[in-house]
Formats: structure tokens, sequence, C-alpha cells
């Protein structure tokens, strides 16, 4: 074993190691584990949305259909937590594998054993999470945000194995952040400094530290939690002298730099695409680099705004929705630094780039959406409806996945050497750029018309909008299954890609053949200006 | 290159192991934040030391208290407070005597958890004696009277016409028997 | 051409459906509500949406000018620029200055909301898995009497057997009733999990936590029906825990609060009375629809394994007292809550005699309020 792990960095080697299933279980090779974590990632993302077209399923009309309330309440939370940490956040981590050490000019990743351990312990905590639902008694059914006492006294028996994937799911993100932190920092190829280093580069690099800060604390809250249901201790157990809201208050400090997590690296993707379909370098990348910073700095004080109906004085109230408002600020400096990219660019509109352009507008919409969150008084209406639901869909699905989407056709002839089929591509962008809205744009209104979420069951006045909602995300879903049918023929019979592939990329990535040889940089490349471009 | 990694990962792993501590260490912070700010309302779990000579009631102030009771779900007990409500001025000394009743067939222990509304006035609601400092065990059928002394703090702020405190009593006989309750909670 | 013509009427039908909707605007917009401060979050609201939907206007507008002048097809030959303190400094700068702006209404209403004090009647709101109570207090905030609210949506209609009402599943058996025109004060609290009160046209909500006491005040305008639900998720029928409020005009209130005083009292009353074995079935099946059935469902078969069933079971064919004492006490660390604090002594009695002489089973016993008075009084 040893021998083969360190064969594997043999520069002699011009491939595999070994071949079969051996090779992925013993791979720590960068580009087969950014290959697993991605194939990974989408799985999860099919099973996530199998749960989610459950849910839209019964709540296509009102009434009880399908499903009883028990068993939706399993399905609101496990297609959430599968969401975010089986897919969107294992996605990046894969983006980050294949394409860091690509981009900084590095031979490999930095501590490449551990990267192949911290890989594979995720299918285990995500075989453990989709396990509970087939348990006596059930899954987990307190949603993703797992409120104390709900969570805790009146929790299902799974809960405690719910508990130990949480537990692997951080070990996993935690091991991948350190490896992709000592990568950029110590790998570079020599001539790029920090300050010339790509976008996606940097935000990973402000994304794995803010892991670092919350993923422990994620571990923490779980572990008391852990306490509370076996030892007997009373951390969120008001009887013993503990506090429930106190769980959402260490559960959102982890949580808010959390939802920046998914979101941060989809800003590095956006930054890297966008200059090149407008042949144009990127607008800002100093205050680009700044917003990214005070965003990950901002974002571990406005916690409490996830909780402004708990009944915090009103000092508190006040302070959490300035330093909200403020997280505005920074954010539109990356939209505007966005637009000035394409600004007298010469643009042309390939896969990625539509899917570039679709996360600017509709992550913008909601960003809109969370400024309107943001003031206390509006959000007693909004909170815990619909109107959330749809803020954080638009954030996370136009915006973290369509970032993710639009990164796999955009690095995806470097991968495999071969091209996508661009018409397919279109058509694959516009019916989930229109599934997207009919699914999540009623949801703003029946939120406004006072929809609860996490309800398997609605009044009369929400069925429209409901019932549109659920045509749109069938229609999302089935997109997905074809971008499936997209990769699956590019990779199988795409045309050969050429090394540059796209006519206005710059970037190491772009100086290695199509498709990316097994082992890249074993000699450190000459980094000059002219590979600047975001 | 070996050498600057294990130097940049023993950092990265000190400061993971730092976050995994400060997340334990946001409970005896949250805990001095509520003390402070009164944050959810809490009075503290401590008598209150005053001087009788140094206090001296406003008179030209009274405030309305109500006295709110619950069981926790579980709990047939019953619990409840001699008066729904009093008037006193802000410094002065008053006690309300709660009655508590255990209706069940087996013995049981409670705990209760005070909670003041609006959360603002938790800092100037100041209790020299109460029962929630303490455990009630009950045997089946039994009965006690606990009083109840606090005394609002003259620096209470002038728009605060009414204080509602509500206490819950929850069922801690598990917790109990196992001796697992914090040595704050205890006797 | 023709499916042109089509295409063309199709998006005819779609234009006017659109001036439908945008003309009941209220279904696509967020209440106006009922008092000062919803109307002021209301305004909020609208303000907040116009500034967006303006600033949105600007961005896009030269996005998509962009996308159509600056694109390859049209031969753009892509500039050199990509930077501009000045440019960066004012998108700091303006947007700062926009939300300077926003906070300052923001922080009106906001202080405005948090100013307790001066109402003339309070009433407690407990939550319960699945369900609302609500006690009214007097001048001196004596407890004078309470009730629970349930929601009132047949199961049929829940489960699609029969057409569903105008109010589905935002229907009460008990109404809270509240005055208008006087401010009234809300004492939140919660017997079990987090739960939250909502009323969308008063534009309050405020969480439901065990061990913790939240206030809330309102004072409404209008009289008229309100219904809100739960917004916090709070476990199995978390859609199905509805608020009904009915702002009632003064003097309508103040005789409906008298007649209620007076009820009480007749309800301390009855606890010492003899009932007939039909009065009691009466009483008992109200009573079991209400607390029992959406576990141990109307027809006594419950939801094995998690719900036992009770037509023919131990408990309900076995010793009464300990049928009894489970009732009152319930099963700590199962979903069967200790009934003893939410049911009075008629209540109990007849709840008990229904279950243990409905759905078949025929025990030849009778039970009556001081039955239960007697069980749980004994030292």
């Amino acid at each position: 074993m040893n021998a083969v792990l360190e064969s594997s960095h043999d520069a002699h080697h011009h491939g595999p190691v070994n071949t079969g299933l051996k090779r992925w279980l013993f791979t720590t090779n960068h580009k087969d584990i950014g290959t697993l974590y991605l194939w990974f990632s989408f799985s999860m993302f099919l099973i996530g949305g199998v749960l989610a077209l459950i849910i839209r399923t019964e709540l296509f009309q009102p009434g009880l259909q399908f499903i009883e309330p028990e068993f939706f309440n399993q399905m609101t939370t496990n297609h959430g937590l599968i969401m975010v940490f089986g897919a969107i956040m294992p996605a990046f981590v894969g983006l980050a594998n294949w394409m860091v050490p690509l981009m900084v000019g590095a031979p490999d990743m930095a501590l490449p054993r551990m990267n192949n351990l911290s890989f594979w312990i995720l299918p285990f905590a995500f075989t453990m999470i989709i396990s509970t639902l087939f348990m006596p008694g059930g899954g987990p059914n307190f949603g993703w945000t797992f409120y104390a006492p709900l969570s805790t006294t009146y929790a299902p028996d799974s809960v405690t194995f719910f508990i130990f994937a949480v537990h692997i799911m951080g070990a996993s993100s935690i091991m991948g952040s350190i490896n992709i932190i000592a990568t950029i920092l110590n790998m570079r190829a020599p001539g790029m400094t920090l300050m010339k280093m790509p976008l996606f580069v940097w935000t990973w690099l402000i994304t794995a530290y803010l892991l670092l800060a919350v993923m422990p604390v994620l571990a923490g809250v779980v572990t008391m939690m852990l306490f509370d249901i076996h030892f007997g201790t009373s951390f969120f157990n008001a009887a013993g002298g503990g506090d429930p809201v106190m769980f959402q208050h260490i559960f959102w400090f982890f949580g808010h730099p959390e939802v920046y997590i998914m979101i941060l690296p989809a800003f590095g993707v956006v930054s890297q695409i966008i200059p090149t379909f407008a042949r144009k370098r990127l607008f800002g990348y100093d205050s680009m680099v700044y917003a990214t910073s005070s965003i990950a700095f901002l974002s571990f004080i406005v916690w409490a705004h996830h909780m402004f109906t708990v009944g915090m004085p009103l000092a508190g109230q006040l302070f959490f929705m300035y330093a909200t408002m403020i997280i505005a600020v920074p954010t539109g400096v990356k939209v505007f630094n966005w637009v000035s990219t394409m600004w007298q660019g010469s643009m042309t509109f390939e896969t990625p780039m539509l899917f570039s352009i679709a996360f600017v507008i509709l992550f913008t919409i909601g960003g809109f959406s969370g400024l309107m969150l943001a003031i206390t008084p509006a959000d007693y209406q909004y909170h815990d409806t619909y109107f959330v639901v749809a803020h954080f869909h638009y954030v996370l699905v136009p915006g973290a996945l369509f970032s993710i989407i639009a990164a796999v056709y955009y690095w995806l002839p470097k991968w495999c050497g071969r091209m996508y089929d661009e018409s397919l591509g279109k058509i694959h962008f516009w019916l989930s750029f229109i599934g997207v809205n009919v699914t999540f744009f009623p949801q703003h209104f029946s939120g406004l018309a006072g929809m609860p979420r996490r309800v398997p069951d609605y009044a009369m006045q929400f069925a429209d909008f409901n019932m549109i909602s659920s045509v749109g995300a069938f229609l999302f879903g089935f997109s997905q299954v074809f971008f499936l049918y997209v990769i699956i023929k590019a990779i199988k019979s795409g045309q050969p890609a050429s090394d540059r592939v796209w006519e206005g990329a710059h970037g190491l990535e772009w100086t290695i053949a199509s498709p990316a040889p097994y082992h890249t940089f074993t000699e450190p490349p000459v980094f000059d200006d002219s590979e600047v471009h975001s | 290159m070996e050498k600057r990694n294990t130097k940049t990962v023993s950092k990265l792993v000190l400061m993971v192991v730092g976050m995994f501590c400060f997340a334990f260490a946001l409970v005896p912070l949250y805990d001095l934040l509520c003390d402070i700010t009164g944050l959810n309302g809490k009075t503290g779990d401590r008598a209150y030391k005053y001087d009788a000579a140094i206090l001296t009631p406003d008179k030209s102030r009274l405030i309305k208290v109500n006295f709110i009771t619950n069981t926790n779900a579980d709990m047939p007990w019953e619990f409840y407070s001699e008066k729904g409500g009093v008037r006193v001025h802000p410094g002065e000394l008053k006690e309300v005597v709660f009655h508590v009743k255990n209706t069940t067939s087996r013995t049981m222990v409670a705990q209760a958890v005070p909670s003041v509304s609006p959360s603002v006035a938790a800092q100037y609601f100041h209790k020299t004696e109460c029962f929630c400092f303490t455990q009630q065990q009950l045997k089946p059928g039994e009965e006690l009277d606990m009083p109840m002394r606090f005394i609002i703090g003259p620096e209470i702020p002038g728009n605060i016409e009414t204080v509602s405190l509500s206490y819950a009593l929850f069922d801690i006989t598990e917790l109990a028997a196992r001796g697992s309750l914090p040595s704050g909670q205890a006797g | 051409m023709l499916n042109k013509a089509q295409l063309f009427r199709n998006a005819a039908v779609c234009v006017s459906l659109a001036a439908t909707w945008s003309l009941g605007a209220d279904e696509l917009n967020m209440r106006t509500g009922v008092t000062d401060i919803s109307k002021a979050v209301y305004d909020l609201h609208m303000i907040m949406l116009w500034v967006c939907v303006i600033i949105g206007t600007v961005v896009f507008s030269a996005m998509f000018i962009s996308m159509l002048l600056h694109r390859k097809s049209r031969g753009a030959i892509p500039a050199t620029f990509h930077d501009s303190l000045k440019l960066e400094f004012a998108w700091t700068i303006i947007p700062m200055a926009i939300l300077i702006a926003l906070a300052i209404p923001a922080t009106g209403t906001l202080i405005e909301m948090y100013d307790t004090g001066g109402e003339e009647l309070s009433i407690e709101v407990r939550a319960y898995q699945w369900k609302w109570q609500y006690k009214y207090l007097d001048e001196d905030l004596n407890s004078t009497f309470s009730f629970f609210s349930n929601m009132s949506t047949p199961k049929d209609q829940i489960y699609n057997k029969e057409a569903k009402g105008e109010h589905y599943l935002l229907e009460v058996d008990n109404v809270l009733r509240i005055p208008t025109n006087r401010k009234v004060r809300f004492l939140i609290t919660s017997e079990d999990v987090i739960h939250a009160w909502w009323v969308p046209d008063f534009g309050i909500k405020r969480d439901a936590v065990p061990g913790m006491l939240n206030d809330l005040w309102t004072l409404v305008n209008e009289p008229g029906t309100y219904r809100g639900q739960c917004t916090e998720l709070c476990g199995k029928d978390h859609g199905f825990m509805p608020i009904v409020v009915e702002a009632m005009p003064e003097a309508d209130y103040d005789a409906w609060y008298l007649k209620q005083v007076a009820a009480e009292s007749a309800r301390i009353e009855a606890l010492s009375k003899t009932f007939s074995a039909d009065e009691l079935m009466l009483e008992g099946e109200k009573v079991y629809a209400s607390f029992c059935a959406s576990c141990h469902q109307l027809d006594g078969k419950g939801v094995p394994p998690v719900f036992p069933g009770l037509a023919g079971s131990s408990v309900a064919v076995g010793a009464r007292d300990e049928h009894l004492r489970l009732v009152y006490e319930g099963v700590p660390g199962t979903s069967m809550a200790a009934f003893g604090k939410q049911l009075d002594a008629a209540q109990l009695a007849a709840v008990v005699h229904y279950e243990r002489h409905a759905w078949g089973n025929n025990t030849d016993d009778i039970t009556q309020p001081r039955d239960v008075i007697n069980l749980f009084s004994a030292p």
C-alpha cells in the first residue's frame, strides 16, 4: 500500500498505477479524487432531487395525497442535509481538487494521502444518513437546522446516526480545507504571488479558512446534542439549566458562514468564466479579493438575523439588522465588477457563459430578497415562510448550483479532452433556467401571502402558486437528468478539444494538454503575466 | 516543501482544535452575556445580596408584576402562585407564595425555570429567595408552599410598567437520578 | 401561420392572466393588515421592494445593453481597462448611503414594535404539540378562564374524501377573541418544543420557546376574523395548528368576556355533579375528537406501532383507575402527554368513560368527575 501511494508520485508513471476499482480506492492523484468528488456530489444531487420531487409532488395540490406529515418532515430534512453537505459542498471540493493544483502550477495537492481519506469517508456518512430513512421511527425529521429540543428530547432514535454522519462530514471538510490551504500557500508556481492568483483560487482559500473556523463549531454543537441525548447533560435542555435558544446561537454561528462557504467558490468560478467569454480581464481584481474577504469576515457577526423572532432585546435586533445590511455592500461590489468586466468586451455566449450570466442575474435577485429579509420589522412577516424558501433557493440553485454546472461545462474539455455538444448544452441551460424560475419565483408570492415553510399541506389560497412550483420542479429535475446525458455523451463521443479550449482563456490550466495528463507540473511552470486574466 | 506543509498543517490543526473548544466556550460566554444583558429573560440562579439600609423604595412608581406558572409536557403537577399579580414600588421587597403539588403516583423531582418578559427587565429583577435555586422532590400526593422574595431594582427604565415572571416546571426525575446536573442546580 | 396565430393567442391569454393577477395584487403581495404596525411593515416592505427593483433595473439594463452591443458577432473589440478606483469607490459609497436611508425607517418601526406597556388586556399564549392554549388574565393579572384552540378541519377534507371548505386548515374549534381599539399584550411560551405564533394581519410573529417567556402586543383597528399559522417546525402536525383571532367591537367583547367568566364558574360547579352515561358519552366524544383523535384516530384504531389503538386495548378495557392514571400522567418518553394538566376532572371522566364504551369496548363501569378528583387528591 505504501509503495503504491508513493509510486503514484513518481513522474515516470504516465497513468494510474492501479486499474479498476483499486485505482479509485487507493488513488492519491488530485485529478482522480476530484473526479470522485464530482461524481459523488452528482449522485447526491440526484438523490436530494428525488426527495425534493417527493415534496413537490405532495404539495402539488392541497390535501394529503401521497405521504404522511411525519414522512414529509423527513423528506425536507434530508433534502436539505443531502443538498448542502452531499451535493453543493463536495462539488466545490471536487472542483478545487481538479483545478487548484492546475491553476497554481502544483504537481498535486499538498497532502495526497489525506486527500484520499477525506473523500472516502464521505460515502459512509451519507450511507448512514440515507439508511436512517429505513429505520424504525424514521430518519431525522427536525429540519436541516435541527433546532433543540425537537432534535434532542423529541427526536427519533436515528438522531444518533445523524450526529455521527455530521461528524464524519465535518472531518472530511476539515481535511479537505487543510489540504487546499496548504496547496495554495506552499505550492504555487514561481512568479505567482497571492495577488496574481486566479480568483477561483482566492475564493477557495477564503472558503477553506471559513470551513476550518466553523466546521469544528458544528462538530461541537452536535457533540453537545449527543451528550444531552445519551449522557444526561443539559446544554440545550431548559430543565437542567440549559437553553434551547443557545442551540440556535451556536448553530447559526456555524450556519451563516456555512452559507457563504457555499457561495464564495461560486463567485470564484464566475470570476473565471466571465472574463474568458468577454475576452477581457476581470474588472477590479483587487476589490474582488477585498470584497470576498469582507463578506467572509461579516459572515461571523450576522448569525442572529436567522433568529429575529426568538425574542432578543432591541439592541441585539438592531445590531444584527445593521450588520446584515452591510453585507449588501461588498456583494454589490462583486456584481458591479462582473458587469463592468462584460462592458466593452467581445462576448460570445457558450454554455458556461450562459450559466454564469444567469448566475449573476438570479443570484442578485436572491441577494435582493436577502436584503429585504435583513430588515427586522419586515422579517417578522417573512420569517419561516416560503419567501425565505424562495430566497435561499435563489442563492443556492441558480447561485451555487449554476456556477458548478458552468464550471463543469467550462473545464470538462480540459478534464476529458472532449467538447460537449454546444446545442445540447444550450438546451440544458434554457430548460434549467426556465425550470428554476418557474419553481422558485412563485414561492415569493406564496410566502408573502402567508404560507409557512415545512408544511405538508396548505390553505386553498396558496394552491395556484404551489401547482406552478411543482410543475417547474419536475421540469428542473428532468433537465438535470438531461445534463447527465450531455456529459456522458461528451465524455464518450465529444469532439477533441484543443489545449487552450476557449479563445479567451488564460491561466496555467490552459497551458497543459487536453485531456490533462495524469501527472502535470512535475516541474514547476513559469508563470508570467500573459496568463493573468482574473 | 514537506517542511512548509507540516508547518502549515500544524497551524491549521491548531486552529481547528481551537475552534472546537471555542464552540464549548460559547456556552459559558452565552450565560455570561445573558447575565449581563438579560438576554432571553434569564434572571440568574443565585440569591441577590442586598443591604436593606441602602435600598429605599421609589414611592413615585408602581410596577405591575404578574406571575405565570406552567408545567412542561409530561408534568401533571399542580403549580400556581397565590396571586396572579402584585403591584410593587421599585426597591421594595415583596414576597409571593407559590403552591406545588405532586398529583401523580410516583415520586418526582422538579426544577423551576424562570423567565422574565420584557427581557430587558430581567437584569433589574432581583430575587433574594427563590425555589428555582433548588430542586423540589415530592412524594405522591405531597404538596408544598414555596415563598419567593424579590426586589425590583430602582434603576429599571421608566418605560417599563409591567413585568411578567414565568416559572416553567420541568420534570427532572431522570436527570436527578443520573446525578448529571450541573452543580449550580444541585440542592 | 396557424401555429403563429395560436402562439399569439396563447400569449394574449398569458398577458390577460398576468393582468388579472396584478389587479388582484393582494394575492401577490404582503398583506397590508389591520394594525398600525402591520401597515408600517407593509410600507417598509414596499420601500425595500422598489429600491431593489430600481437597482436591479439599472444593473440588469447595463448587463443587457452590454450583451447586446459588446458581442463578438457584432465585431466588438475588447477594451483593455480593468480597474478604476473611482468607480469602486462610487459603488461602495452609494449603496452605503442607500442602506443608511433604509435603516432609518426600519429602526423607527422596530422601536415602535418594542414599545410594550400601557396594555389594557393580557393574554397568555401557550403552545403544545399541536394546539394553542389561551388564558385570559384579569385586571390583577389573575387567570380567569382558558381554553384550547385546535384545528377543526375534518380529516376527510385533508385526505380528499370530501370537498375542502373555504378556510381549509385555517379554522379552529375555539377562536381567540380580542377587543378592537385596546392594546392587547400576549405572553407567549411553550410546553414542549419551539413553536411560533403568527398572525400576518397584525404584523407580529414570535417564537414560543419552552422555559422562556416572550411578549408581543397588538392594537387592532378593524373588527374581523384574522388567520395565521404556527411558523416554526414543531413535529408531525406543524402544518395543522392554525391561529384564528376574532377582533370584536369593544362592547361585544365585554359581553362575551362576562359570559365566559360565568361559564367558568359553571364549569367548576360541574366538577361536583353526577352525569348520566349518555351525557358522559356525548361530552367524551367531543373531548376525544379534540385531544386524542389526532394520534389514536377517530375510529380508535390508532396508527400502530407509534400510536396504539384503543379499541379493545388492554388499557381501555382494563382497570379503570389505571386507565385514568395513564391519561392523567401520560407516558414519559413517548408522545402520550400528561392530560391531567390540559383537561379538568369533568373532561377526564367523560373521555375515559367514552374510551371504555366506544368502538365495541364495553366495560360496565361509569366514571364521574368526583372519581377523578378522589383518585388524584388522595394523599
